[in-house]
């Protein structure tokens, strides 16, 4: 494998021509040994001092203009002003020395890596901040062990808990997995292994799915299940609603997988006389198991943060029950929904608890989705 | 004379029993999986039907939607649901381009797998999740940034607040609520599934351009606009789009932010809004048969409108990579 070896390379932090010369860096003896490789990952000390000193520089230009001589305020301002400040004087300070394009790159460099580390940031936010305000409810052991049922708007904390959504979560995400591992493995087998004319329809047809809100896929739930077949909102109308919307994702994401399977693989194995079946079921399926694993997790971690099409078709409620075919179910997502539309302190506190306990399912399905990927992969 | 051709025997390959109920059996799953998709759009069509005739082009020109009164259009849903989706883009872009450029360029090899990660997971945690953040913590810091727009930016239409800006104690109220916070948290939403496909695209530039282009001297900059950049184009772009899709049809987040105002106004720092499916989640609750169907016809002018920006977005993806299957 070759790639990692030329990525490293194209990772490095300066390219060769921008390295200065090798006077500049007093402390490194040159050793003049072929043997050697030549470290092409280290920052000089030319880089480091540019970065820092302009980091340094503008944070005391800005915090003399901003916060003591001009009539501004606020963390935000200030941070967007130290950004700016900052990369003008890296382009100054990098322009003293180096050519034009080396000014480009460091510009370049500093602004990706800003905008990355706001996403970063950003990230770490939403889930550290739903954390800490979930933790005040996740301390209290009858929050994963009762239903709300007993808990109005203005009990503590120590009254009333998630089980309720906790159980309704996992029976609606199971009868969806029923019903999309089948129809969406099958359909990618058949865009994949089988072909043919209906199968262009079929893909596109997929793949338009996936363009479709999940409110409208609630909608049309709510409309042919709920009011024309006349069943009530339950916990299996949220699964249907579920479905539809996991079904495109799963199936496509699968062909994906199945897709970079090998073609030599199906080959050999049709060349030493295996009939389709059996060249699907032992070779291909095999060769692409953690894949598709990884691909049905994914995709059952999108459909366990549905909300809006549960709105819809799952109904309210606030007792604990395990039938998905009569009177309605309520869900982790839908709960936090639901308790966050309440004024009332407590419920905002419960439902960041719900939030926090729906990323933590989120969360665990991604390292067991890690996990069977990292485990004997077929290839 | 004639001699003896030799002829290729011909070869009639039967299929086995046990292909022929393995073909049928997928082929009915792809089958089930066409109907049941086909069954979605026709139904939403059929449903919309009513109403469409009914109202005819007034539907899609009258802001106020009052089924009782007969006055039904998205004009003002639409429009919202645009400035919505177009702070979503505007914010999402540049920082999903710098995060995929970071990842595929910048990031240090091992840390690669780990940072891919951590955007699948920044795309599998659930709307509510944002928009519950969006309400409690963004709304109140995000008013001060709303009123510094609004008061140095005003000039600008779509910055303007029907206030005095330079009042001594401003109305907060008039800033919370907004198309503009709403459009943020949005922006959070949809940014991870632009960058992870503009770094699959950013990835698969070709290495020999790569290690050409630095082999010519360039700077790392250099390798991403002389090489990465013109390789990932359709990426970048169908990335967008996909994105713009998920933002136009984002429900919860915008629901739980947007406090609802039927208004054909472009103050997108304004308090007040709805988009189209934040409507039809406001409205099923209360809806008769007629009115169900309205918003089923709501719900299909946001379905095409998805369904155009998805088409255009994955065939312009699909351009760009290569469908070569992998070999052994």
């Amino acid at each position: 494998m070759a790639a990692p070896a030329i990525e490293d390379e194209a990772t490095q932090e300066q390219p060769p021509d921008a390295q200065p010369e090798p006077e500049a860096e007093p402390d490194r003896e040159i050793v003049d040994d072929e043997s050697r490789k030549r470290d092409l990952r280290s920052r000089t000390l030319d880089d480091v001092l540019a970065a820092a000193g302009s980091l340094l520089g503008a944070l005391g230009l800005v915090w003399v203009l901003y916060e003591n001589l001009l009539p501004t305020s606020g963390p935000l301002g200030f941070f967007v002003s130290w950004f700016v400040v900052f990369v003008l004087m890296y382009a100054g300070v990098t322009a003293m020395r180096h050519p034009r394009t080396v000014m480009a790159d460091r510009v370049v460099s500093a602004v990706v890596h800003a905008f990355a580390g706001l996403v970063g940031l950003s990230v770490l936010l939403v889930i550290g901040y739903t954390a800490v305000r979930g933790a005040e409810a996740l301390v209290h052991i009858n929050f994963f062990t009762s239903d709300l049922s007993s808990a109005g708007p203005l009990d503590p904390l120590t009254v009333g808990g998630v089980l309720h959504a906790l159980v309704g979560t996992l029976v609606e995400i199971m009868i969806a997995v029923v019903i999309t591992l089948p129809l969406g493995i099958g359909t990618a087998v058949y865009l994949n292994e089988v072909g043919g004319r209906l199968s262009r329809v079929v893909r596109t047809v997929v793949e338009a799915m996936t363009a479709l809100p999940s409110i409208v896929a609630g909608l049309f739930v709510l409309t042919t299940v709920v009011l024309m077949a006349g069943f009530q909102r339950s916990g299996l109308a949220a699964a249907l609603a579920i479905s539809v919307m996991m079904l495109p994702i799963i199936a496509r994401s699968a062909e994906v997988v199945l897709r970079v399977v090998p073609g030599g693989l199906r080959e050999a194995s049709l060349a030493l006389g295996a009939s389709q079946w059996q060249t699907v079921w032992r070779v291909v399926l095999p060769t692409a198991r953690p894949a598709l694993a990884t691909a049905l997790i994914l995709g059952i971690a999108r459909g366990i943060g549905e909300t809006s099409p549960v709105l819809l078709t799952a109904g309210y409620t606030t007792y604990l029950g395990f039938d998905p075919t009569s009177g309605p179910m309520v869900s982790l997502p839908l709960m936090t929904y639901q308790l966050s539309r309440s004024s009332e302190q407590v419920d905002q506190a419960r439902a960041f608890g719900a939030a926090t306990v729906l990323l933590l399912v989120v969360l665990l399905l991604f390292v067991v989705a890690r996990v069977v990927a990292r485990s004997k992969t077929g290839r | 004379m004639t001699t003896q051709v030799d002829r290729p025997r011909p070869v009639r390959p039967s299929v086995p029993v046990s292909d022929r109920v393995f073909r049928g059996t997928v082929r009915a799953a792809g089958i089930a999986v066409l109907v049941i998709m086909g069954a979605i759009g026709l139904f939403l069509a059929y449903q919309a039907v009513p109403t469409l005739r009914q109202f005819g082009w007034g539907f899609f020109t009258e802001p106020s939607f009052i089924p009782n009164q007969e006055k039904l259009g998205i004009a003002a849903v639409g429009l919202f649901t645009l400035q919505v989706a177009g702070v979503a883009i505007v914010l999402a872009f540049p920082l999903a381009l710098a995060t995929a450029l970071y990842i595929s360029e910048y990031a240090p090899a091992r840390l690669r797998r780990t940072l891919i990660a951590i955007l699948d997971l920044m795309a599998a945690i659930p709307s509510v999740v944002y928009g519950l953040f969006g309400f409690v913590f963004l709304t109140p810091h995000m008013i001060y940034l709303s009123r510094w727009l609004s008061k140095y930016l005003g000039f600008l239409p779509f910055f303007d607040v029907r206030t005095d800006v330079n009042a001594a104690s401003w109305e907060q109220s008039l800033y919370t609520s907004s198309p503009f916070i709403a459009g943020v948290v949005v922006a959070m939403m949809v940014l991870p599934f632009a960058a992870s496909i503009m770094r699959e695209v950013f990835s698969q530039a070709p290495l020999g351009e790569r290690e050409g282009a630095l082999a010519l001297g360039s700077t790392r900059w250099g390798v991403i606009r002389s090489v990465v950049l013109p390789f990932g184009k359709g990426g970048v772009i169908g990335g967008t789009m996909l994105a713009l899709g998920r933002a136009l049809g984002e429900t919860i987040a915008v629901v739980m932010i947007l406090a609802p105002v039927f208004d054909i106004r472009l103050r997108i720092l304004e308090n007040g809004g709805v988009t189209i499916s934040s409507l039809i989640a406001l409205r099923f609750g209360e809806a008769t048969q007629s009115q169900l169907s309205s918003l089923m016809a709501a719900g299909l002018v946001l379905f095409l409108f998805t369904l155009v920006v998805n088409t255009v977005a994955s065939t312009i993806v699909a351009r760009t990579r290569s469908g070569s299957a992998t070999e052994i």
